[in-house]
């Protein structure tokens, strides 16, 4: 399953400042398109469904790079949802912020990165384990 | 007063109230601190102002100087946080909207509490409902609440209290219970009773009621008379009549200060009065924002006092006006009049502040044709208010506030605002 929905400025954004249906109106006669003006595209109502549980964290690091997270984006993360197995979290491990995938069967929970260069961290019982927040979307410039 | 019926089924307040706050805010983003002692210290790091329980189980008082028990703190690996206040007004205003959309009506009733009703909610099952919605505070905030239930406020109040002690609870506690027994009030000091304080409690002590349980079995009446309406009202609450719907309370607003201890000593004159001008443009925003005047400026400056070798010198000028207002110019006036009767030159100043008081609500006030607050200044401040409000404090400033502040505190333990800023996001390493 992918829960990461990669978000970048160049790929078929339109321009956020536009009004979608604003047109000039000519002296005494009401345009009957001001009907229809809306207001401008709002990322945060894209991205942040529960804004009391959405916290964003910077990403510094490369382990998750094979899921498009790079060193220097920031995460959209929402607290608010039930980590299952497959999604992308923001997980405490002895007491540090950590972003893996999450791997959950029969009991047992991995983490596993995204770059051959790191190896899955297996989780003891005996580890202080816990996930933070499911990361929702990534901000990534170009 | 509600009748015998509405017993039956009457009101139900629950009081939600976060656990150690600033310290459970400053764990929320540092991992790390879980389970570690941490204080954390007040405005340019004076004094310790809150501390996680594993820091109260060490026996760390409230409100003391933290130099004075900094070695104490090193030699017990204590953690040390100044106050981060932007970090904990976002906190706080998280866990009110997830508390205001759960219940039908609740009172925002200081940074860390709320008032919620809950007469509507069926009384089967309400125990566990509430301990769903802390649960869920928990998960979305990071912050930790306890929630006590009861037919008042007050008794809401003593329930919450009651379920801090005892963590087998779970956070939540539930007066209306038929297992809580009334005698549990006998296990609570009469000082910790909502609205009553050390200074009643003492009175009452002498009467012999030293206790909640004395209390509830006093004769309200007798109270009454021998000290206020109030205390007369928190007797009947004790005994489940309520007296205080949402939005009123035992304990109004007696003053606003606004003060500060500087980060480095300041002799100048001007610097001072561009630091009484910025507080009492804070107070009277605060004024303001809860419709209320106030009547009396009251402007105090001191010395350091821990230095002993350099001259020492402290006191207070106090203007009354001839009717209160909100009006942050004319209470500038008045502070800074207040401050060219008792400043002295040659001294090293470490704390200057402001307290307005004598305060009422703005609606009991007639309007005066000669008074300063006039509907346009009105309408001036609400502009200003408004621009702060949206913009952040200080957007917009009183001249006479200054706008460099060399004054501004000391704060050498300030965790980022991992909130309210994008350059100061939390990070996790990946």
């Amino acid at each position: 399953m992918v829960v990461t929905e990669r978000w970048s400025c160049s790929e078929n954004v339109p321009d956020l400042s536009c009004l979608l249906a604003a047109v000039p109106v000519e002296a005494g006669f009401p345009s009957p398109a001001d009907d229809y003006v809306e207001r401008p595209l709002d990322l945060n109502e894209l991205m942040v469904k529960r804004p009391e549980a959405t916290f964003f964290v910077r990403v510094k690091g490369d382990s998750m790079e094979g899921a498009d997270l790079r060193s220097g984006d920031i995460l959209v993360v929402d607290r608010s949802l039930e980590a299952r197995d497959g999604q992308v979290v923001v997980a405490v491990l002895d007491g540090e912020f950590t972003v893996k995938q999450l791997h959950y069967r029969n009991g047992r929970v991995t983490l596993l990165p995204a770059n051959r260069k790191f190896s899955p961290i297996p989780v003891t019982p005996e580890q202080d384990f816990q996930v933070w927040g499911v990361v929702t979307y990534v901000i990534h410039a170009v | 007063m509600p009748s015998d019926d509405s017993r039956v089924c009457g009101p139900v307040y629950a009081l939600a109230d976060c656990n150690n706050f600033y310290a459970s805010c400053e764990r929320a983003f540092d991992p790390s601190l879980c389970g570690r002692p941490v204080v954390v210290l007040s405005n340019n790091d004076g004094c310790i102002v809150a501390r996680s329980s594993e820091a109260k189980a060490l026996g760390i008082p409230m409100g003391v100087p933290y130099h004075e028990w900094e070695p104490f703190i090193r030699r017990n690996r204590v953690c040390v946080r100044s106050s981060n206040y932007p970090l904990y007004g976002d906190m706080s205003h998280r866990v009110m909207r997830v508390l205001a959309q759960n219940v039908p009506m609740i009172e925002v009733y200081s940074v860390d509490e709320a008032f919620l009703n809950l007469s509507s909610f069926p009384s089967k099952g309400l125990t566990d409902r509430m301990r769903t919605l802390s649960n869920m505070v928990f998960r979305w905030t990071g912050i930790p609440i306890s929630i006590g239930i009861g037919p008042t406020k007050t008794l809401a109040k003593v329930s919450n209290r009651l379920a801090k002690r005892s963590p087998d609870l779970g956070g939540v506690m539930n007066w209306l219970e038929e297992s809580v027994p009334e005698e549990l009030l006998g296990t609570l000091n009469v000082k910790d009773v909502w609205g009553i304080g050390s200074r009643l409690g003492r009175s009452l002590g002498s009467m012999g009621i030293h206790t909640a349980l004395d209390l509830m079995r006093s004769d309200p009446q007798r109270m009454r008379r021998h000290f206020s309406v109030c205390v007369m009202r928190t007797v009947m609450e004790l005994g489940g009549t309520a007296c205080y719907p949402l939005g009123d309370s035992p304990v109004p607003r007696q003053t606003v200060v606004c003060s500060r201890t500087f980060g480095a000593d300041v002799s100048e004159y001007a610097v001072l009065r561009e630091a009484i001008c910025a507080y009492t443009s804070v107070a009277a925003e605060k004024l303001r924002k809860e419709h209320l005047l106030a009547r009396m400026v009251q402007v105090f400056l001191m010395t350091n006092p821990f230095h002993n070798d350099q001259p020492q010198y402290a006191n207070n000028a106090v203007r009354m006006l001839p009717l209160p207002i909100s009006h942050t110019p004319a209470l500038i006036q008045a502070a800074t009049d207040g401050l060219k009767e008792i400043y002295q030159g040659g001294y090293r100043y470490k704390r200057v502040g402001v307290m307005l008081a004598e305060i009422v609500p703005d609606h009991l006030v007639q309007t005066d044709l000669f008074a300063e607050e006039n509907p346009k200044s009105k309408r001036l401040m609400q502009v200003v208010d408004g621009i702060n409000g949206e913009w952040g404090r200080n957007t917009m400033v009183f001249a006479a506030a200054g706008i460099e502040r060399p004054w501004k505190m000391q704060q050498r333990s300030l965790s980022r605002r991992f909130t309210t800023r994008w350059d100061e996001l939390p990070i996790a390493r990946v």
